[in-house]
C-alpha cells in the first residue's frame, strides 16, 4: 500500500520522509502522513513498532535522523527547546503514565501550566484549572489531592486536565486508555469526543484500545516494520488486504470490536467517513 | 467527520480582547479573541469595569472573534457575578460555538466549585508531629526487631543467606569508598599534625607529633570520619534504592513472589556494611597517621623513622580496638536508618528524597550520638 499521504489542505501535522534509528535498530522507514485540522487521528500497530517514538518526535522530544515534520506549518525537526516554546504552547500533551508532578495537587499541576505562561491573578488560575479539572469528568474534591491519591482513571483524567490547560489547538494523547478499566476506558474515549466537538482541537493518539479506535477515531494510520501499512477510516482498514493489518484487526479482540462497532453503527448511522 | 474549526485560534491575537460600553445605556459589547493567551488583560479589564449603576444589560457578544475555555469561564463568571447582584443580565449576538463552549462550562461549573479542605489549626498540628514523632520511633524500633528476627532466622537456616547481595554491597559500599575514605583521612592527618606542630615546637616536645597523630585519629577521628562519608555515600544509596522500589511496588512484587524484603534487601546491606566499616575505618587509621607523618617531617624535621619508633610506644593495642570496635556499631546504624527510612517512603518522587535527606541526617546524627556514648561508658571504666 502506498504510504503517501493526500497533500493536505489544512494539515496541522505532517510528517514526510521520516527516518528514525535508535541504538542502531531501524524504527522509522520513510514514513509520512498527515493529520487534518479537528480530526482524532490515531496511530495503531504493534507493541515495540515506534508509535510513541514517532509522537515523540511530533512534540520535539526527540530526534530523526532524518525527514521532516511540520506542525501548525512549522517546521518541528532539528528545533532546541527554547525555539519549541512556541509551539508547544499551542498544543498539549498527555502521557501515558500521566507523568503528573507527584508533588503537587492535581489543581496545582494544571495551574502551574497557566502561571507559567500567563498573567493571570491567583485567583483566575485557580478556577480556570477547577474548570479544566470539571470539564474531564473528575469530581471536585479531586482537585485538591496528591497524584498518589487518586485512581489509574483519575489520574489520566487529571493528565488530561493538564494537557488542556493553555487550551491547545492540539492535543496529543498516548496511550489515553492503557491500564484502564473498561468503564473509565469508555469514559476517556467519549470525553475525547466532547471536548474536540466542544473545543475544536485536533487530536492525534497513539492506542491499542480496539474500541477506542472505533468509537473515537476518525482516521487511523497502522504502523508496521517500519512504515505506514495503511491509512483512513476504521471501516476502510477492515476491509484491507494487508496480512499485518488484517492480523492486527481480525485477531480473536478486534473482531469483537468491529462487531460491536458495527451493531452500534447499524442502530445510529452508517459509519461516518472522514474528508 | 472533522470537528469544526474555530478561527482565529491563533496565538498571538491580531486585535485585543475588549468589553465596552455601546451607545445605549445598559447596552454593552465584547470584541476581540478571548483566549487564554490575551486574558491577562482582560482580567484586569473586567475587574475594574465600570457596570452601569441600573437597569437591565445587554451585552453583545457579535464581536468576539475567538474564544476558548478560559475565555468562556471569564465571560461566565463575569455574567453570574452580575446576577448575583441582582442585575438582569441579557447575552445576544454570540456565535453558535462560542454559545456552545459557555453552554458546556456553565454544565461544569457547579463542578468547578470547591473548597480546599480546611488547615489544621496550631495545636492540631503539633498534636499529629508529635503523634508522627511517637510512631516513627515504634517504626524504628519495631524495626530493628524484625531485622533481629530475620537474621535470627538466616543464622539457623544458612542456606537462606544471600551471599551475592552481600558481596556486591561489600564492593559497592567497602571497596569502592577506599579511594575517598582514603584521600580524606590522610588530608585530616595533614591538618592534625600541622596544627600541633606550632604548638609542639614551642616546648621542644617535636616528637610528640606521633602521639597526637597517632592516638586522635586511631581513637577518635579515623572511625568518626569514616562512619560520615559512608553515611553520606551508602545511606543514602540504600535509602533511594529501597524508597523508589516501594514506590515502584517492587517489594510487594518481592513480596508475592515469596522473597522476605528483610532478607534480599536489608540484611545483606546490614551484614556487609559491619565487614566494611571496620576494614575502611582500618585502612583510614594507616592513611591518616601517613598524612600526619608527613607533615612531621615537612614542618618539625621529625623523620619517618623516629615517628613510627614513637608511634610504637604511643599507640596501645587497646586504643586501637577501641578505634575499630567502634566501627561495627557505626555500621548497624547506618545500614539500618539507610533502610528503614527507605521503607517509610510513600507514593511520589518528592517523598524519596525527603527519606534520603532524612537517613543521611538521622544517620550521622546517631553515629556522633553513639560516639559520645562510647566517650562516657570508657571513662567510667576509665580505659
Amino acid at each position: 500500500m502506498s504510504a503517501a499521504p493526500e497533500r493536505a489542505v489544512d494539515a496541522v501535522i505532517e510528517v514526510r520522509g521520516l527516518n528514525t534509528r535508535l541504538g542502531g535498530s531501524v524504527i522509522h522507514e520513510d514514513v509520512s502522513l498527515a493529520v487534518v485540522r479537528g480530526e482524532i487521528f490515531a496511530l495503531v500497530g504493534a507493541s515495540g513498532c515506534g508509535k510513541s517514538t514517532l509522537l515523540r518526535e511530533a512534540i520535539a522530544l526527540l530526534q530523526p535522523v532524518s525527514g521532516s515534520i511540520k506542525v501548525f506549518g512549522q517546521e518541528v525537526v532539528g528545533l532546541s527547546d527554547e525555539q519549541a516554546l512556541p509551539l508547544r504552547r499551542r498544543w498539549g500533551v498527555m502521557f501515558e503514565r500521566g507523568a503528573l508532578f507527584s508533588s503537587l495537587t492535581v489543581m496545582e499541576n494544571v495551574g502551574v501550566v497557566l502561571r507559567e505562561h500567563t498573567g493571570l491573578s491567583k485567583r483566575l488560575i485557580d478556577e480556570n484549572a477547577a474548570v479544566k479539572i470539571a470539564l474531564t469528568g473528575l469530581p471536585p474534591d479531586a482537585g485538591h489531592k496528591y497524584p498518589s491519591e487518586l485512581s489509574g482513571g483519575m489520574r489520566k483524567r487529571a493528565a488530561l486536565a493538564r494537557a488542556l490547560a493553555l487550551d491547545p489547538e492540539l492535543l496529543f494523547l498516548d496511550e489515553p486508555t492503557a491500564g484502564l478499566d473498561p468503564l473509565s476506558a469508555s469514559g476517556i474515549d467519549e470525553l475525547v469526543r466532547q471536548l474536540r466537538d466542544a473545543l475544536g482541537l485536533s487530536i492525534m493518539m497513539v492506542t491499542h484500545d480496539l474500541d477506542l479506535l472505533w468509537r473515537g477515531a476518525d482516521r487511523v494510520a497502522v504502523l508496521g516494520e517500519g512504515r505506514i501499512l495503511g491509512t483512513g477510516t476504521m471501516t476502510e482498514l477492515a476491509r484491507s488486504d494487508h496480512p499485518l493489518i488484517r492480523e492486527y484487526f481480525y485477531g480473536p479482540r478486534g473482531r469483537a470490536a468491529r462487531e460491536q462497532a458495527w451493531k452500534r453503527n447499524s442502530v445510529t448511522q452508517p459509519s461516518a467517513s472522514s474528508s | 467527520m472533522t470537528g469544526r474549526t474555530i478561527t482565529d485560534r491563533v496565538a498571538g491575537p491580531s486585535t485585543e480582547a475588549a468589553i465596552s460600553r455601546g451607545t445605549a445605556p445598559g447596552e454593552l459589547s465584547c470584541a476581540g479573541p478571548w483566549t487564554v493567551h490575551g486574558l491577562a488583560s482582560l482580567e484586569a479589564r473586567v475587574e475594574a469595569f465600570s457596570w452601569p449603576v441600573a437597569g437591565e444589560l445587554s451585552i453583545d457578544g457579535s464581536a468576539i472573534t475567538a474564544m476558548d475555555t478560559s475565555g468562556a469561564w471569564l465571560l461566565y463568571r463575569t455574567l453570574r457575578a452580575l446576577e448575583q447582584r441582582g442585575r438582569s443580565v441579557r447575552l445576544h449576538g454570540l456565535r453558535a460555538e462560542f454559545d456552545a463552549l459557555l453552554k458546556l462550562i456553565a454544565s461544569r461549573a457547579a463542578a468547578a466549585q470547591s473548597r480546599p479542605p480546611a488547615a489544621p489549626s496550631a495545636l492540631a498540628r503539633l498534636g499529629e508531629r508529635a503523634w508522627m514523632g511517637l510512631l516513627g520511633l515504634g517504626g524504628m524500633l519495631s524495626f530493628l526487631g524484625e531485622v533481629a528476627v530475620a537474621f535470627v532466622r538466616s543464622v539457623a537456616r544458612p542456606r537462606r543467606i544471600r551471599w551475592k547481595p552481600i558481596l556486591h554491597n561489600l564492593q559497592a559500599g567497602g571497596f569502592e569508598a577506599l579511594p575517598i575514605t582514603g584521600l580524606l583521612s590522610f588530608l585530616l592527618g595533614i591538618v592534625i599534625a600541622y596544627q600541633g606542630a606550632e604548638q609542639l615546637r614551642r616546648f621542644g616536645a617535636n616528637i610528640y607529633v606521633a602521639d597526637l597523630v597517632g592516638l586522635s585519629m586511631v581513637r577518635e577521628l579515623s572511625p568518626l570520619i569514616t562512619a560520615i562519608i559512608v553515611a553520606g555515600r551508602s545511606g543514602s544509596a540504600y535509602t533511594a534504592q529501597i524508597g523508589t522500589m516501594k514506590v515502584t511496588e517492587e517489594i510487594d512484587a518481592l513480596r508475592t513472589i515469596g522473597i522476605p524484603p528483610l532478607e534480599l534487601l536489608v540484611l545483606p546491606k546490614v551484614l556487609a556494611m559491619i565487614v566494611a566499616l571496620p576494614l575502611l575505618t582500618v585502612y583510614t587509621d594507616v592513611m591518616g597517621i601517613l598524612g600526619g607523618m608527613v607533615m612531621a617531617r615537612a614542618q618539625l624535621d621529625v623523620s619517618y623513622g623516629t615517628f613510627l619508633d614513637r608511634l610504637d610506644d604511643a599507640i596501645t593495642l587497646r586504643s586501637y580496638l577501641i578505634g575499630v570496635g567502634k566501627a561495627p556499631v557505626f555500621a548497624g546504624i547506618i545500614a539500618l536508618v539507610g533502610c528503614y527510612q527507605g521503607f517509610q517512603a510513600t507514593g511520589s518522587a518528592d517523598s524519596v528524597g525527603r527519606q534520603t535527606t532524612r537517613s543521611v541526617v538521622q544517620a550521622i546524627f546517631l553515629v556522633i550520638v553513639a560516639d559520645a556514648l562510647f566517650s562516657i561508658v570508657f571513662s567510667w571504666l576509665k580505659i
